[in-house]
């Protein structure tokens, strides 16, 4: 019997043009959770590809219990024990907790002694002894689609551990989950670990890593870089590794001096009653305002509906003085304001056009020639400066921009926006699914912009890059504004106090 | 010398590797011209070329739509419709069945133009119903379809109209060069400049690129500034224009018109897009794609029509041919896995 229940040795797969994995290892031990650590781009997801047999490896072998095994798909993965809750959770929102948790495999009863019909009855009692397993209490036969982020997080942990795996892979799990969630994801994962599961977890939140993991292993362009032992690390260790220098600053010094204030909101409130409502406050020349809370305390519903992407009912909007008139995203971009939206694969990238494409698309009207033609030189020198200016990672400008990293992919869209030149720059989850490396750049940006005398809102649900980055913190808590927090004054307790000051 | 000739090599192995039907049928071509006399004659590349320039305005009306993730039933309907009402305002003043007898002859011109504003109205209607009134593309356009059917069968009586002025059918039928030799029917410049101007709106404008844009991700477009509406709308107009000009086309070349002219078209040429790679998931497609579709589609018909099947065989031949196109061009995208 050998010491890992899974292992993988000198694992290496090349898509064409890239190594993305050379000579990889990983070894998992029962009841242990072992964190896989990388920028993006290490090749994390793309080695748990291949163990959860998405991808063929092209060299190498994955051993269980000392036995070398083959993963020909993912169902093949689920019987051998193995699963995986994505990083984008792919639930079939219109059916119910049971049928998502139970699909492809419906527990199955004959009905007159021979028709085959779904056991009903068996999935939705087996659903809810699963439910109490990970610690949630909602209703089997509610509609996945009408649960939160977190719940339905629940729910794929649950089709998990359903399926009696032993090796469970938790891929940024709590990317969009609140602190009282991950707290209550933890405590699954406890569980978990006392039923001897091994745990793969990926995530670049130092502070969670530290916390839970017990082995840690980084990766860098692909390649293996060690494995060590939790206690042994640090934040600045971690780094380090990931990176392959040193780094000292999470966050750049910002030289920004906010002047007067020039964008104001006065008592905006939403169609919808129980989203934003009554929210007031200002935003001075140069000043970074970060806006904290917790998921659900309607943070991106209120910049979608200043950026005029959702409705409002009441309010105002005033621009130095004057009142901007808001109903769509182009009246906005139009008079200065612009907005980079949380959900960047949704709302974002245009995944099938190229970067070129991508980064011009909202300032076309800068590049034509004859009022009408554009002019592909143009364009190639707003690639070319922003590839320069933020050290955009692309092979060319025609690459297409779902091949580039979440980072690079992001440094587009900061630069699609910033083509325009706009005073008020609303940022939404800035950093979300970036690697530390990409996430300092992202934060020069900012602090640059600032220094450069742009207003900018920046709503994070990290408590530190709120803390670290901000002049001025807004928290919200459900559709309300709930107080302002001076940047240097701010700690997480007070901003904490202030999310959760329910009516 | 050696490096750009390899290139070119490879260049040309890629195009053969990107397209395998279209060679599979220029090789079938020349097999079907080397078995049958008369097949490379210039009369049959004539045939070829005219049936293909009409198609192709309408693949390129409906390769907008398709790009923007919509799609416009309604092509070989405006198609009938346009045929219908440049047949009627085409008749000879002293033919003796003219249609609208109290009408005068008119200047073929000014009918091309009339039917042109006809063309852009519907594409307008499309527009609007899609935009405004959130109707997914596939049933606004399956009910346009239907009701201009219903109204050309209206104004045609449901009966077939023929006698056109001379000029008309002559014009549209011209060409250059000798009949007996080498010559160029008009139809095909026609075809080429159209190609052209699309490729050019494709490509080099701002409707282009927020015309991709929105296939890429309308959500994303419309929060980059794009009028998503506006450049819908105009998608579909432009298709409207597109029909509309090919049916003025199809009425003068057919010699004659009726209600149930260019039924199916919308089909042909989806599928024409479709062969040449333009993506039902949105934001891919080219213009020459589309004609390289479009003419291995007419290619296909004119090898079946020489070999003599029967023509009922032709439909399901071409389904095969869809069906087969569309599932080698999707392997490219899921070999990458």
């Amino acid at each position: 019997m050998s010491e890992y229940v899974l292992e993988m040795n000198g694992v290496s797969k090349s898509f064409p043009g890239v190594k993305a994995l050379d000579h990889v290892q990983l070894k998992l031990r029962a009841g242990k959770v072992h964190a896989l650590m990388g920028e993006n781009g290490a090749g994390k997801s793309t080695l748990m590809k291949c163990m959860f047999g998405i991808y063929k490896m092209d060299e190498g072998e994955i051993r269980m219990d000392g036995q070398p095994v083959t993963i020909t798909d993912p169902m093949d993965a689920l019987t051998k024990g193995i699963a995986m809750v994505h990083q984008e959770l792919q639930p079939i929102p219109a059916r119910t907790v049971g049928e998502n948790i139970f699909l492809g495999r419906y527990p199955m009863k004959k009905a007159l002694g021979f028709i085959p019909i779904v056991d009903h009855k068996k999935m939705y009692d087996d659903t809810a002894e699963l439910l109490k397993k990970v610690r949630m209490t909602f209703d089997p036969k509610q509609k996945v689609g009408e649960l939160s982020v977190s719940q339905m997080q629940s729910v794929e942990i649950a089709k998990a551990v359903s399926a009696n795996c032993r090796v469970l892979i938790l891929d940024e799990p709590t990317s969009s989950l609140t602190s009282n969630e991950v707290e209550a994801l933890f405590r699954i994962i406890e569980d978990l670990k006392a039923e001897d599961v091994a745990i793969v977890y990926i995530s670049h939140k130092m502070d969670e890593i530290l916390r839970i993991a017990d082995e840690v292993t980084i990766m860098r362009d692909g390649k293996y870089i060690g494995t060590w032992e939790a206690s042994e690390l640090t934040t600045d260790k971690i780094i380090t590794q990931m990176v392959g220098r040193e780094m000292h600053n999470l966050y750049p010094k910002r030289e920004n001096v906010p002047g007067d204030v020039v964008f104001e909101v006065k008592d905006f409130t939403s169609i919808n009653p129980r989203s934003f409502r009554h929210v007031n406050f200002q935003l001075r020349k140069g000043e970074i305002l970060g806006v904290g809370g917790l998921v659900g305390a309607q943070r991106t519903e209120l910049m979608e509906g200043l950026f005029g992407i959702r409705s409002h009912t009441t309010g105002e909007i005033l621009y130095k003085g004057k009142p901007l008139k808001i109903d769509r995203p182009k009246d906005a971009i139009d008079q200065g304001v612009a907005m980079l939206t949380e959900d960047r694969r949704g709302s974002g990238i245009m995944a099938v056009l190229s970067v070129a494409d991508n980064i011009s698309i909202s300032s076309l009207n800068q590049y034509l020639d004859y009022g009408f033609v554009i002019n592909g030189r143009k364009v190639e020198n707003l690639v070319q400066d922003n590839v320069k200016k933020m050290n955009i990672r692309t092979p060319s400008s025609k690459t297409l921009i779902k091949s580039l990293s979440g980072g690079n992919q992001q440094k587009v869209l900061v630069g699609r926006w910033l083509a325009n030149n706009p005073d008020v720059l609303i940022l939404d989850e800035p950093t979300r699914g970036i690697d530390v490396g990409a996430k300092y750049e992202i934060y020069c940006i900012i602090a640059d912009l600032a220094k450069e005398g742009k207003s900018i809102i920046m709503i994070s649900s990290e408590m530190s890059e709120l803390i670290g980055m901000s002049d001025r913190i807004m928290v919200m808590c459900d559709g309300r504004v709930t107080g302002f927090v001076n940047g240097s004054e701010a700690t997480q307790e007070n901003i904490m106090a202030l999310a959760t000051q329910f009516e | 010398m050696d490096n750009s000739k390899q290139n070119t090599g490879a260049k040309i192995l890629a195009v053969i590797k990107g397209n395998p039907i279209a060679l599979l049928l220029v090789v079938a071509a020349v097999v079907v011209g080397c078995l049958k006399d008369n097949f490379f004659s210039w009369a049959n590349f004539s045939n070829l070329m005219s049936n293909t320039a009409v198609r192709f305005l309408i693949a390129l009306g409906v390769s907008g739509c398709l790009i923007t993730k919509g799609t416009d039933l309604s092509a070989g309907r405006q198609v009938g419709f346009a045929a219908v009402v440049a047949g009627i305002l085409c008749q000879k003043g002293d033919y003796g069945s003219k249609l609208w007898k109290w009408a005068p002859e008119m200047n073929i011109g000014l009918v091309l133009i009339i039917v042109l504003l006809i063309g852009l109205c519907w594409g307008l209607i499309n527009g609007f119903i899609v935009t405004k009134l959130h109707v997914p593309p596939f049933i606004a356009t399956l009910g346009t379809q239907t009701i201009v059917y219903g109204i050309s069968l209206v104004i045609s009586d449901a009966q077939p109209i023929g006698g056109f002025q001379k000029i008309y059918t002559s014009l549209i039928n011209g060409r250059l060069g000798s009949t007996k030799s080498f010559h160029l029917p008009y139809l095909l410049f026609v075809a080429l400049i159209f190609g052209f101007l699309f490729w050019f709106i494709y490509n080099k404008t701002r409707h282009g690129k927020y015309m991709y844009a929105i296939g890429g991700n309308d959500v994303a477009a419309e929060v980059s500034g794009v009028n998503t509406t506006f450049t819908l709308i105009r998608i579909y107009a432009t298709a409207g224009l597109m029909y509309a000009l090919a049916g003025y086309l199809l009425a003068a070349k057919s010699g004659g018109a009726s209600a149930s002219m260019g039924q199916g078209y919308e089909l042909e040429a989806i599928a024409g897009c479709t062969i040449g790679g333009v993506s039902t998931t949105g934001g891919i497609g080219t213009v020459p794609g589309v004609l390289v579709g479009v003419l291995v589609f007419e290619l296909l018909k004119i090898i079946l029509q020489f070999l003599g099947v029967n023509p009922y065989y032709n439909y399901v031949v071409q389904g095969l041919v869809i069906v087969l196109a569309v599932a080698l061009d999707i392997r490219k995208y899921i070999a990458k896995k």
